[in-house]
């Protein structure tokens, strides 16, 4: 491992064993940051394998029976009805933090229900009626489920990169500054000897 | 902050959820779907889109997880899940601590 480039003197020493502490502090408590992390986000990704089971087989469930109860009805009909929805919904979009990580929070806004399906058409059918009831129903774990997975990535990224971060620490950071305090050690050792060697001669000439 | 959903996908499998409130954008292809996940993404918080179109669109979509807006879920289409949910999070895990620890396969 390469030693840094610094003059062998005494302040230099002082200043890398100061940096050295810091180097090593960090170290640990990046370490436990990242540990932290993992744990929580094996959590998450368990809920999140859940949830993504569960709406995969219920959406493909209400898109299938969909499709067949719209088979029923004339497109152009079907299109007209479901064209002017009378409901917009919307979203409570806020921000929470996993360790330090910013990710989303979202609720769904449930002031705006109305009774009853959206539209008013005696041309749909029951059937779709059903799937359109079924559809509105899974919504709020579909957006559980996004937020859930958008909390995945960001901490995936996260962990990720704190992992670099101890990694260059522990490999580059602290080894270097060790070799270097070492050498300094070392150097200011033999410049010790010297001068009482020096000392001598003199003694002894005079 | 409130904010509005979105849904992208080939007509028949976003149908339903335009009957249930949420603003829907058909397209036909990827590249469809890319130009619309460009104009809305500032608009609209929470966007699903259809396993078919988010898979080649893969790369473009991780500009998305930088920011915890907008929130981009693919979903399933009418032709049932392809997988391609379950290999993202496999990937996000495999990134993130190196080893499987849901699908042991």
């Amino acid at each position: 491992m390469a030693r840094l480039n610094v003059n062998p003197t005494r302040m230099e020493l002082k200043k890398l064993k100061t940096r050295l502490n810091t180097a090593v502090r960090g170290h640990k408590l990046l370490k436990d940051k990242s540990d932290e992390m993992i744990r929580r986000f094996s959590v998450i990704i368990k809920e999140n394998k859940r949830l993504r089971d569960e709406v995969e087989k219920e959406l493909s469930e209400v898109l299938r029976q969909f499709s067949v109860a719209r088979s029923v009805t004339p497109a152009y009909k079907a299109e007209t009805a479901f064209a002017m929805p009378s409901v917009a919904l919307s979203v409570e979009c806020g921000i929470s933090s996993i360790m330090g990580v910013e990710v989303p929070d979202v609720q769904l806004e449930e002031s705006k229900k109305t009774a009853g399906l959206p539209y008013a058409y005696p041309e749909i059918t029951s059937e779709a009626d059903y799937s359109v009831e079924c559809a509105v129903k899974l919504l709020p774990k579909m957006i559980q489920l996004a937020q859930t997975e958008k909390a995945v990535r960001l901490l995936a990224d996260e962990i990720e990169r704190n992992k670099r971060r101890v990694n260059a620490l522990e490999y580059v950071m602290i080894p270097q500054l060790e070799e270097t305090i070492k050498y300094i050690k070392s150097k200011l050792d033999e410049n010790e000897r010297a001068a009482v060697v020096r000392l001598m001669k003199v003694k002894s000439n005079g | 902050m409130t904010g509005k959903m979105a849904i992208v996908g080939d007509g028949d499998s976003i149908t339903v959820f335009k009957a249930a409130g949420v603003a829907t954008f058909p397209a036909e292809s990827d590249v469809k779907a890319r130009e619309i996940l460009r104009k809305i993404a500032k608009e609209y918080k929470i966007i699903f889109l259809t396993e078919e179109l988010a898979r080649p669109l893969t790369e473009f979509l991780k500009r998305f997880d930088e920011e915890p807006y907008p929130v981009v879920l693919s979903i399933p289409s009418k032709a049932g899940s392809s997988g391609y949910g379950t290999e993202v999070l496999k990937s996000a895990m495999e990134r993130a601590l190196g080893v499987d620890i849901l699908f042991n396969n």
